[in-house]
């Protein structure tokens, strides 16, 4: 049985259609990205599942059970806030066994739990501090700490690392993959970061103008996009129209093909040929930026391939199997 | 324009503003003092305690004070719980309207007392209201409403949205998200909102004058005392006890606020 | 393995609070109820009560009034003698307004730019304080110190300049027996009673102005006046704008000043007073209300124009 379906859901704002009609299951202890620009759609259905919002139609099941008519403090979920949306007023402890303390549990069992649940997250020692004297990495821990003590079923992450700077982000990766599978319950995170969800997901929902473009395996998405959106949001893809494709492989389907893979050539046999527009040093590799027609392509050259001058015409070469069909108009 | 410091002249005038401002209410403290009776007499021929004895045992004005301070409390109430409700569902959600919402708590001190006043006045004749204590407070109220409202809706939009629903997400109901997180962070903004509330309604006379019938609240004494002097060195020491009683909330709710972006005085 | 076993448990609160999030609405409803019952039925009823007199009459010969849709009333606003109330008040109000912005702005002005730390709070309280403390006391203080025997005509007499004040009061229009049954008697205490109401959205204004605005007009060239004229000014106006509504209005409608302080002349708010009490001529009160309300209206709607909301 999945810990979260979407059957159907829809949610509109007026005319703005926010989620549109999204089918999903997200099954039991998975750790699950849900990936789009801002906007997408993501962050609602995250507010769905936790009963911030009300689908204007189909239904939502956790386990099972409808919550259509749940209100958040009836699901067994909790969530961890992009802003953490820490008490100010309570100091760590209280807010860490706040939901302890709703649900009337005796004052030594919460601190026993709470303790725990700080030493879990390695704040053991910082419960009579107040929100305000924390650092952002550590407030994050805190209001970790606040939704795991209540054991949910299923945990929500709004853009949980967003506001930590890179190497804080990199370290929290790792805890958080490593409490999930510590704890097996499920996690559903919520990013606009490509690299965060392939880094850390079983499986991503690429989301795009409030409609699942995909679902699948981060190899799924990031080497077999099945549209053009995937293909060029998350593994930046060059995206062949599916006109170009027809005079190519003889098949009217967009196709995508990696940076990585594309060749470039002298003269003219290759089977594309295009104008070099612009060459960066990235030190492992060359960015090459081209022109072809109407297209812009971006090939990645090794360190030690020969490189082009701006405004070369090269011809541009690949294997087959390296061309990947999708679906859809682009 | 590049140094820090002030120009000279730009000083002076400044000064000389602040002294307008401030010098006619020091005299107030003087003239509680002075042993004269019959006129105004300055400088005063003597400086007595007398008179505040003779205040002290004025049944009268300790009947006005208490029907001030009552009326004061029950506005004060009132505001606090109209304005609340308000600024929570103004600063909650966008509805159709909103924009109107603010207008309409505004409206009772952007337009002149007076129109209050009478309009008030008029309705209860309609309604054949009597006037009353009641009748005193609900003039008060509706315009202390903003006053609360101002300090409340600043505190709202300052506050996380998402503490409620963090609060819901660990289990709390509407009610005791209520108790346990909305009270705790707004009370401060509330207890300020309350205090200017008070303050305000404890002064006022211009609305008071139309609604209260026969019952004198301090102010009214005061404006009897203004037009007709009966006994002046005791308007003396009244006037002066009611710069201090007003003064004491005014104080107390800039060094609540002090530090934060409510402003005190906003929109009496 | 049911998902609806959390903590929250029964109970009737429990219970209207899973109503009140099943119907969004519902909350708004009870939240804005109370309020919008008050203010909307209580205080917009009244006002439009009033509004409703206005077009009412009275019967000259019998006192009553009959309630029967007119616009005789409003006539009766453009006579001479009610007229002169309302040229009077006006120009009362827009003198105030002019002079409470010329003596406000430099405390304004010094308060938003040079004031730091100590001075800050200092400067806030100094505005603070006057603004709230009691109105009637305020008006008291200024009848002592124009009284005859006050500290106004003690002081003059003491620097031998008392000529120069019998001078003034000798001027007609502005003049009088003395201070204290004199317009300008009536203006100063305006001026006195309602600047501080001036300077708070002036200093809002000014303190938005960032100073690297005013040093770029210098490096340009700008003398200190060219400055004030086309940067500081401009930049500070809608917070002017903005005090203005409340000097504009509070005078308009204030009717205990000129009746303690000034004239036998009436402002508009002593002949709605008068009106509707001495008189109990309710129908011509509630037309002299609706001028104010007219007045500000118009005001409150070219001060949105120029932005002076966001200066509030």
């Amino acid at each position: 049985m999945p810990a979260v379906s979407f059957d159907k859901v829809s949610r509109h704002f007026g005319s703005v259609r926010a989620v549109d009609g999204v089918d999903l299951d997200i099954g039991e202890g998975e750790f699950f990205a849900m990936l789009g620009p801002s906007g997408s759609g993501k962050t609602t259905c995250l507010r769905l599942i936790a009963g911030f919002e009300r689908p204007t139609a189909g239904d939502i099941r956790l386990f099972g059970d409808s919550v259509r008519d749940l209100p958040p403090y009836r699901r067994q979920v909790n969530t961890v806030f992009q802003d953490y949306a820490l008490f100010p007023h309570l100091n760590v402890r209280d807010n860490v066994g706040y939901g302890l303390m709703i649900a009337g549990r005796p004052r030594a069992e919460r601190d026993r739990e709470v303790a725990a649940a700080l030493e879990m997250v390695r704040l053991g020692g910082y419960g009579q501090r107040k929100p305000s004297e924390l650092s952002g990495g550590q407030r994050q821990r805190v209001a970790l700490a606040r939704a795991l003590v209540n054991r949910p079923r299923v945990l929500l992450l709004d853009e949980p690392l967003g506001a930590l700077d890179l190497k804080l982000r990199e370290q929290m990766q790792e805890e958080l993959k490593s409490l999930q599978r510590q704890l097996g319950i499920t996690f559903v995170f919520v990013t606009h970061d490509q690299g965060e969800a392939l880094s850390m997901a079983d499986r991503i929902a690429v989301f795009n103008e409030g409609r699942i473009q995909q679902v699948g395996t981060p190899e799924d998405v990031y080497f077999r996009p099945d549209v053009p959106f995937v293909a060029d949001f998350v593994g930046s893809s060059n995206v062949l129209p599916a006109a170009l494709v027809e005079t190519l492989t003889g098949r009217r389907q967009p196709a995508a093909i990696r940076p990585e893979r594309l060749r470039l050539g002298s003269g003219s046999g290759g089977a594309l040929s295009a104008q070099v527009t612009g060459l960066s040093f990235l030190g492992l590799t060359t960015r090459v930026t081209l022109k072809a027609g109407d297209t812009r392509l971006t090939a990645l050259l090794p360190q030690d391939a020969p490189r082009p001058a701006e405004g070369d015409t090269v011809s541009l070469e690949w294997a087959p199997s390296d061309l990947h069909l999708m679906r859809g108009s682009a | 324009m590049h140094s820090d410091r002030a120009p000279l002249g730009l000083k002076i005038a400044a000064a000389a503003g602040l002294a307008f401002l401030h010098l006619p209410i020091l005299l107030i403290f003087v003239y509680a003092f002075t042993t004269e009776e019959k006129s105004y007499q300055w400088p005063p021929p003597g400086l007595t305690l007398k008179w505040f004895a003779v205040t002290w045992n004025r049944p009268d004005v300790w009947q006005a004070l208490m029907l001030s301070l009552k009326v004061a409390s029950v506005a004060t109430l009132v505001a606090m719980v109209l304005g609340t409700l308000c600024a929570a569902a103004v600063s909650r959600s966008k509805f159709f309207g909103r924009e109107t919402v603010s207008l309409l708590v505004i409206l009772p001190i952007a337009l002149p007392g007076v129109v209050t006043g009478i309009a008030l006045r008029s309705a209860f004749s309609l309604a054949d209201v009597p006037f009353s204590t009641w009748t005193i407070v609900l003039g008060h109220a509706t315009f202390c409403v903003v006053i609360v409202y101002n300090n409340a809706v600043a505190r709202f939009r300052r506050t996380s949205g998402s503490l409620i629903e963090a609060s819901m997400d660990l289990g709390a109901t509407y009610f005791q998200t209520l108790r346990f997180v909305i009270l705790p962070n707004i009370a401060t903004a509330l207890v300020v909102g309350g205090m200017l509330a008070f303050a305000l309604s404890f002064d006022e006379v211009i609305v008071t004058t139309f609604t209260s019938g026969q019952q004198q609240t301090l102010p009214i004494w005061m404006l009897e005392e203004l037009v007709r002097p009966r006994q002046r060195p005791v308007t003396n020491v009244v006037a002066m006890v009611v710069v201090l009683v007003t003064l004491l909330p005014i104080l107390g709710a800039y060094y609540l606020t002090r530090g934060t972006d409510t402003v005190a005085g906003q929109g009496k | 393995m049911s998902t609806a076993a959390h903590s929250a448990a029964g109970g009737p609160l429990a219970r209207l609070s899973d109503a009140l999030w099943r119907s969004p609405r519902l909350l708004l409803a009870i939240l804005l109820g109370p309020p919008l019952l008050w203010l909307g039925v209580i205080y917009l009823g009244s006002l439009f009560a009033l509004l409703l007199q206005s077009f009412f009459s009275i019967d000259h010969f019998t006192g009553m009034v009959v309630r029967e849709f007119t616009l005789r009333t409003y006539a009766e606003l453009f006579t001479p003698a009610n007229f002169d109330i309302i040229v009077r008040t006006v120009t009362m109000a827009a003198c105030v307004t002019l002079a409470s912005a010329i003596i406000g702005f430099p405390i304004a002005y010094y308060a938003a730019r040079y004031a730091r730390g100590r001075w800050r709070a200092a400067f806030y309280l100094g505005i603070m304080m006057p603004l709230w403390s009691s109105y009637l006391v305020k008006v008291y203080a200024w009848k002592l110190i124009l009284a005859k025997e006050g500290i106004l005509n003690w002081a003059l007499d003491g620097i031998h300049l008392q000529w120069v004040l019998d001078a003034y009061l000798s001027l007609p229009v502005v003049g009088g027996n003395s201070l204290s049954v004199s317009p300008t008697g009536t203006f100063i205490v305006f001026v006195y009673v309602w600047m501080p109401f001036m300077i708070l959205p002036m200093q809002a204004a000014l303190e938005r102005v960032p100073v690297s605005m005013l040093e770029a007009s210098g490096d340009l060239g700008a003398q200190p006046g060219q400055t004030f004229r086309h940067v500081l000014f401009p930049l500070a106006l809608p917070g002017v704008v903005a005090g203005s509504i409340f000097t504009f209005s509070l005078t308009l409608g204030d009717y205990i000043i000129p009746q303690i302080i000034g004239t036998s002349r009436l402002f508009i708010g002593q002949a709605v007073y008068q009106h509707q009490g001495v008189a109990g001529n309710i129908p011509l009160a509630a037309a002299f209300a609706v001028v104010p309300i007219l007045i500000m209206g118009l005001y409150l709607w070219g001060a949105k124009r120029m932005g002076a909301f966001n200066a509030l």
